[in-house]
């Protein structure tokens, strides 16, 4: 008896051992041929939107959507665990042609999807020679943020050096110098501690330098040799001259040279406190995409109005740039699991579309997500309504030459950390400009 | 016969979670250092190149120097401020229960915490000069070794105190009546007693010297240029860092374990040797 007792003890104590394995998986039991849903989210800042979607999608079709989100810069952590797991997400998110070579194995094939039959410029899909694998939903664009309040400010000043009477009118690397410089010294009258808001250089917040930045040199370097689109051109570049680097450093100095921030103590900033800056009205312009609205506008003590909320383009002393437009692409492409069961797949596709072309789910895009939409589903009338969005989308239309995002075909992380770190050690004076140069190239070589 | 039949009750519970926290993944991480893989289920065999890799890593190396020389001023630094400490407040001064309070608390604070906080303070200290923590990785190192002690000391101290307390005291009235002075009461007398602390403290504190991930991972995150990353964290970046380099991470970590556990081992039997009994 009392054995019997002592093995019914242990095998409960290993039970309940083995329950606390697995907390809150879904009951299977109720519907199994339905298919569920496992989307893992890319963006922190849509996170409960998403949920709340999902508990739509769920009283809509009566399909279970699990939405989990992965904080802010550990995507790839969490997703190589996730991935790994029994119950792994059906829809995960790769950042472009890089993310695609290392989630091959792991991506479906989308070319017979309506998903993809959506995209209004199927180009912008991540193909290879088999098919499709990643389907962008949103289109994004960034450049120089400018207060236009601050600007008029300083252009209605009576000892102002440059002969322009507009921010519109600044077309060259030129003319933004003079009055970025000019600017600086009228610092007071104007009430700003900086023209531009901090370079931020912290661990992980340098990827307004390493990434989008540095995609403008780039662009113009590969665009001498061939016309093809440089997001496929710069895949295969095994080596890179960085010949514009010239153009690159003009650009990051002025941005250094008239900031609110000394440069030795630009390694302890943040995008979020340049963003504050910029928000307070401490600093007239600042580099970033559209996503920055939500942070700009929810600044507590926001001194800036929408409408005077604008986009420069980055000007780097590049020739014939007059014509040179905003960086306009993405780097968010939907990818679904291969590994995921039939039905899961299904309900995932359905999902996107849903979400994608369904009236609530396009009111769900536009208006909270407030994503600009790549998919034909949209009308012209059905755009987010706020102002960076609203100048993205008035920059398509202008006749520019809007660039792309030449950075998704960058080497890995690793490459963008090198030459971050670079960067930081020439911000802070102990290598100079020919040690970022050395490791753009070396890096890049090692990386690829 | 009571322990037979119970041997399942008591050891089972204990043998599982150890199977499933500590062995299934030790033994998963050792086979993932020899493959190649994205995730931990699709690995292919690749043999020893991701050791090979490992060490044509400069990084790698440079991380492992500093991590030595990092544990060897840390390791020294903290034993002796909290044996010094210890001793202070084993003489019965007023207050002392206060002071091993306050000392002990910092340890109670979590490593990304205080490396924050410290990185707050540090950076706070440099801005008179106009530059941060990452300028320099001078800087960095002894702000990790100021960190170290300050969060290490507190602890180390309890366990020292608890070896001086049981150090008999007619031992000591004894050295005093032969004519000892403080001095050679401390290196003949006290020391010896308090071998079995001293072994325990140096275990703990080169161990942890050797881990160190958040403190680090906070305070510097390897800035400027990995010049100041160490060990665990240089394995962290190399794993999820770089495409392709999961399997050279894990063969890392196995060379780290291997490194850790070699010293530790050597520490031990070292300082066991000369543990007295009293």
């Amino acid at each position: 008896m009392k054995r019997i007792t002592a093995i019914l003890i242990s095998v409960a104590v290993v039970l309940t051992l083995a329950a606390c394995g697995k907390t809150d998986n879904k009951p299977d039991t109720n519907a199994p041929q339905a298919g569920t849903v496992y989307f893992l989210n890319f963006k922190p800042e849509v996170a409960d939107i998403y949920k709340e979607i999902a508990a739509k999608y769920k009283q809509e079709k009566g399909v279970d959507v699990k939405v989990v989100t992965a904080a802010s810069n550990t995507y790839e952590t969490t997703l190589k665990s996730e991935i790994a797991k029994a119950d792994a997400p059906t829809i995960f998110q790769i950042n472009g042609p890089v993310g695609y070579r290392a989630w091959k194995n792991y991506c479906e094939d989308l070319s017979d999807t309506k998903l993809y039959s959506y995209l209004t410029d199927k180009d912008l899909a991540v193909k290879d020679d088999n098919g499709v694998y990643g389907i962008p939903y949103v289109v994004e664009g960034y450049g120089i943020i400018y207060n236009n309040a601050i600007m008029q400010k300083y252009f209605a000043l009576r000892d102002k050096a440059v002969s322009i009477s507009k921010a519109t009118d600044i077309k060259d690397f030129e003319t933004l110098k003079a009055v970025v410089e000019d600017m600086t010294k009228h610092k007071k009258e104007l009430g700003i501690d900086g023209v531009f808001a901090s370079t931020s250089m912290g661990s992980g917040e340098q990827w307004r330098w390493t990434n989008h930045l540095a995609s403008v040199p780039v662009y113009y370097e590969m665009k001498e040799d061939s016309d093809d689109s440089t997001i496929v051109s710069t895949l295969d570049e095994e080596e890179i001259d960085f010949s514009n680097s010239k153009q690159f450093r003009n650009i990051f100095d002025l941005y250094l040279n008239n900031s609110v921030t000394a440069k030795g103590l630009l390694s302890g900033k943040t995008v979020d406190n340049a963003m504050a800056e910029f928000a307070l009205g401490k600093a007239a312009m600042v580099q970033n995409g559209n996503w920055a609205w939500e942070q700009i506008a929810n600044v507590g003590g926001n001194a800036v109005k929408a409408e005077d909320v604008k986009y420069l383009p980055i000007y780097t002393g590049v020739e014939g740039e007059e014509k040179q437009g905003l960086c306009i692409g993405t780097e968010n492409y939907l990818a679904i699991n291969k590994n995921a069961s039939a039905e899961d797949k299904k309900a995932s596709i359905e999902f996107l579309e849903w979400l994608f072309s369904s009236e609530t789910g396009k009111d769900y895009v536009v208006n909270k997500l407030k994503f600009i939409s790549p998919f034909n589903t949209f009308k012209d009338d059905e755009m987010p309504e706020d102002p960076l969005a609203k100048e993205i989308l008035s920059w398509m239309k202008k006749d520019v030459n809007n660039l792309e995002w030449t950075f998704n075909s960058f080497p890995g992380q690793q490459f963008k950390d090198d030459f971050g770190n670079a960067l930081l050690e020439y911000v802070q004076g102990s290598k100079d400009w020919s040690h970022v140069e050395k490791t753009f190239r070396t890096s890049w070589k090692n990386e690829r | 016969m009571a322990l037979k039949k119970y041997f399942p009750v008591f050891v089972l519970p204990t043998l599982a979670a150890f199977t499933i926290a500590f062995a299934v993944p030790f033994i998963l991480g050792l086979f993932l250092s020899f493959t190649e893989f994205t995730t931990v289920i699709d690995a292919q065999w690749v043999g020893v190149s991701n050791y090979i890799r490992a060490f044509s890593n400069a990084d790698f190396l440079n991380a492992l120097w500093f991590t030595v020389r990092f544990t060897v001023v840390s390791v020294i630094t903290v034993n002796v401020i909290a044996f010094a400490l210890a001793t202070l407040l084993t003489k019965g001064l007023k207050g002392t229960n206060i002071f091993r309070t306050t000392f002990f608390m910092p340890n109670l604070i979590g490593g990304i915490v205080l490396g924050y906080i410290w990185q707050l303070i540090i950076n706070g200290v440099l801005r008179f000069f106009d530059v941060t923590i990452t300028y320099d990785p001078k800087y960095g190192f002894w702000g990790l070794v100021i960190l170290m002690n300050w969060q290490l000391i507190g602890y180390m101290m309890i366990i020292y105190i608890a070896g001086i307390q049981n150090i008999p005291t007619d031992l000591q009235d004894a050295s005093k009546v032969d004519g000892a002075n403080r001095w050679q009461t401390l290196r003949n007398v006290t020391i010896p007693l308090v071998m079995p602390s001293i072994t325990i403290c140096l275990f703990l504190t080169i161990t942890n010297s050797f881990k160190l991930f958040d403190q680090n991972l906070a305070l510097t995150a390897g800035a400027p240029s990995k010049q100041t990353a160490m060990l665990a964290l240089d394995i962290y970046n190399t794993f999820y860092g770089r495409i392709g380099w999961e399997g050279v991470g894990q063969a890392k970590a196995v060379i780290f374990f291997v490194i850790v556990a070699v010293i530790s081992f050597i520490q031990l039997a070292l300082t066991r040797r000369r543990e007295i009994e009293q």
